[in-house]
């Protein structure tokens, strides 16, 4: 149905009382905004390639897998492997995501995804990471608490994860790099959380007061050395 | 450190009829070939030589032989040369041990020990220069049953089928890990002999969208180069699960082969690892290979078959009966001795089973369920000849996968040194001076030949049973017997002992 319209030349549609449906956004080529109101399911946006997404609720697992464009933005939780595999466009999530989100994350040319998450991760945030930003915000984690992610970055590549509140060492992937932000790092992720906010509201400033840390990928061949000749 | 490692080879040079045109120098890769200008002579460095044969084939006067080194290690069963090699090479290097090409080990070749019947008297056989001889194949879902309206057409459209002149599809192989002129070859071929190609997991390259009528492509765990429109341009989508060579293994492109070109296709920065995870990351079960399917159904509005890849392992039977009930449409089965381009020595020798077992016990199993009309049942690993396609097909598979004999066609010699990048024959390489030596219009035209005479083959082989088409063939095993084998492979294989 939503192809259909689509393909009549609709360019905005609403879909109401949303319930577990699949792959809601994929195989649709042209640039629309679609607006769903409830709890879509698996594979939102799957290989989707530039409509934008928006989700009153909460998303299932596999949210944009595979995307190559577009814009994805959850006002809510989301579920596991969120942005599995993305290539380029930006994937919001206003609260937390499930395991493995950001997954084998690319980026290609002028392609460089972006997936802020205003709360926190299950394990393996940003695992096999190649390419991208991840933006870690951790707004709903209590004063005192980390973040719930373990293994961050495991066998990360590319890209980078900036990431707001406190996480201990054993947390992190063993090829993953933690440094302050420079300039650089300052400027871009004042973009992005200015972008977060201008979507679920809040203060930048604030959110940009808090503590950051960035985590980079320490070796560009994490398996280079792994095979004899 | 000094190397323990002995020489392979040696290259004997028949003085008197070198000419010292220094042919073998420029198309070794591998440097064992130099030219002393003091003496005015060519000489060899045997140690590293890989038995390729580029120098053999291309001396213009034939003055080149390689042998095995004769040098003998003391006899002893256990620890034999390869394994003593084996271990000097990881105390030198402390790594993974790589290799190319299939599993060479000697384990038992099913296809060895099956033989195909033929008619006599009593029913006749057919001549298949006078009478016609029906190879097509199509692949894809087949309903339970069909409708046909009054106009004599079906009353509902099958589900999208792939039609095969021949049964015989040129497997996966991805650009990076041979370079884009076999790509070129093997999807001119196959536009050309009415079969497909694989694109494997490194995308489509632009200037192959022509023969996208042609291409399957295929979706690994590394997603590279997948996007809308790589999915829409094939006919039809494969996921790739596991590879016989590897199964239950990811693979690693490096980065050095990762050039300009490469990059494009796979839709990386150029220079960075291709890394692909051991498994899809959104596929931990059944249900969740039948989400991926479905998904890329949607992404193609259900206009092409998908088709699920495995290796053949212990419970392939159990998890091909899944697939199928995940919606795929075409089930393909890799076997032990499926070939890489670099995989591990240790997973390549000693995981997975063999495809003959598999390929029985897989279309067993569908029929006893009653699903196998649900998809097409394809095989690879290890395909040698027209005689093992048509046992296969007896066996019940409906088409099979080539990939080391197409790439046989185009000049390999099976020298196993796919990972190093330096294939002196310009197939398992993405080095631009290399890849020149394939000229893809002369390739298409081996592929042709080699698909020609296999057709011609099998054509024969079924005028010979008294059947004038490969579905009367398909899932026969009534035209098997076995040689060889004990109670339990023929009870697998469903197929009696010769003489029964």
């Amino acid at each position: 149905m939503v192809k259909q319209a689509v393909m009549r030349g609709v360019k905005r549609i609403e879909l109401f009382n949303v319930h577990g449906q699949r792959y809601i956004g994929t195989d649709i080529l042209e640039p629309v905004e679609i607006t769903i109101e409830g709890t879509p399911g698996n594979d939102l946006g799957a290989f989707m390639n530039g409509q934008r997404l928006l989700v009153y609720g909460n998303a299932q697992d596999g949210s944009g897998n595979t995307m190559n464009g577009g814009e994805i933005i959850i006002h809510g939780h989301a579920g596991d492997i969120t942005g599995l595999a993305v290539r380029g466009g930006q994937i919001l999530v206003r609260d937390d995501v499930g395991y493995r989100a950001g997954i084998h994350m690319k980026e290609y040319k002028e392609k460089k995804p972006v997936f802020i998450v205003g709360g926190t991760a299950q394990d393996f945030a940003g695992e096999y990471m190649a390419g991208g930003v991840m933006v870690l915000l951790g707004l709903n984690l209590e004063p005192g608490s980390k973040h719930n992610s373990r293994y961050i970055g495991t066998g990360m590549h590319g890209g980078i994860i900036y990431i707001r509140g406190d996480f201990e060492d054993y947390q992190l992937g063993k090829e993953v790099g933690v440094a302050e932000l420079d300039e650089a790092d300052i400027k871009q992720l004042s973009g992005l959380v200015n972008i977060y906010t201008g979507h679920f509201g809040g203060d930048a400033t604030s959110i940009l007061n808090g503590k950051f840390k960035k985590l980079y990928p320490r070796s560009l061949r994490p398996y280079g050395r792994l095979y004899a000749y | 450190m000094k190397s323990y490692l002995p020489t392979k080879f040696i290259i004997e040079r028949d003085r008197e009829q070198c000419i010292s045109c220094q042919v073998c120098i420029n198309q070794c890769t591998c440097q064992a070939h130099y030219f002393d200008s003091q003496d005015n002579e060519v000489y060899a460095r045997p140690e590293k030589c890989v038995s390729c044969h580029r120098c053999v084939v291309f001396c213009p006067t034939g003055a080149l032989r390689v042998r095995r080194n004769t040098s003998e290690y003391r006899d002893n069963y256990n620890w034999r040369p390869e394994i003593v090699d084996d271990i000097t090479k990881q105390a030198e290097s402390g790594g993974v041990l790589l290799t190319g090409m299939g599993n060479d080990k000697p384990y038992k070749i099913y296809w060895d020990h099956l033989l195909l019947n033929a008619s006599q008297v009593t029913n006749p056989s057919i001549d298949p220069l006078r009478e016609p001889m029906e190879l097509a194949t199509y692949l894809g879902q087949k309903p339970d049953s069909v409708q046909v309206g009054p106009d004599n057409t079906l009353a509902k459209n099958l589900p999208p089928q792939l039609k095969l002149d021949v049964p015989v599809m040129f497997s996966a192989m991805s650009y990076g890990a041979v370079s884009l002129n076999v790509q070129h070859s093997l999807a001119r071929a196959a536009a050309e002999s009415g079969t497909y190609w694989n694109t494997g997991e490194g995308g489509l390259h632009h200037s192959l969208y022509d023969y996208a009528e042609s291409t399957i492509v295929q979706v690994a765990s590394g997603r590279f180069g997948v996007f809308a429109d790589y999915l829409n341009a094939g006919a039809a989508v494969e996921i790739k699960i596991g590879q016989g060579a590897k199964p239950g293994i990811g693979g690693h492109l490096p980065g050095e082969k990762v050039s300009a070109d490469v990059s494009l296709t796979r839709m990386i920065p150029e220079g960075t690892d291709a890394i692909s995870p051991a498994p899809h990351h959104d596929i931990y079960s059944i249900e969740d290979l039948a989400q991926l399917i479905w998904a890329l159904k949607e992404a193609t509005n259900y206009t092409r078959p998908i088709s699920v890849k495995i290796a053949a392992v212990h419970n392939a039977s159990a998890i091909a009966s899944g697939m199928v009930r995940a919606g795929a449409d075409i089930v393909v089965i890799d076997g032990l001795r499926g070939s890489t381009g670099a995989a591990p020595k240790v997973i390549r020798d000693s995981v997975g089973i063999p495809i003959e077992l598999a390929l029985a016990s897989v279309d067993s199993r569908l029929r006893q369920e009653g699903i196998r009309n649900r998809a097409s049942l394809v095989i690879a690993g290890g395909i040698r000849n027209s005689s093992d396609v048509a046992k296969a097909i007896a066996l019940g598979a409906d088409a099979v996968y080539i990939g080391t004999a197409a790439l046989v066609a185009l000049g390999c010699h099976v020298c196993q040194q796919c990972h190093t990048g330096k294939c002196s024959w310009g197939i398992c390489t993405t080095d631009p001076g290399y890849t020149r030596r394939i000229n893809p219009e002369i390739g298409a035209r081996r592929l042709n030949n080699l698909l020609r005479g296999w057709s011609l083959e099998i054509k024969d082989m079924l005028g010979g049973l008294g059947v004038n088409a490969l579905e009367s063939l398909r899932g026969n095993r009534l035209h098997l017997r076995g040689v060889s084998l004990t109670d339990s492979e023929l009870e697998i294989l469903g197929v009696r002992m010769a003489g029964r």
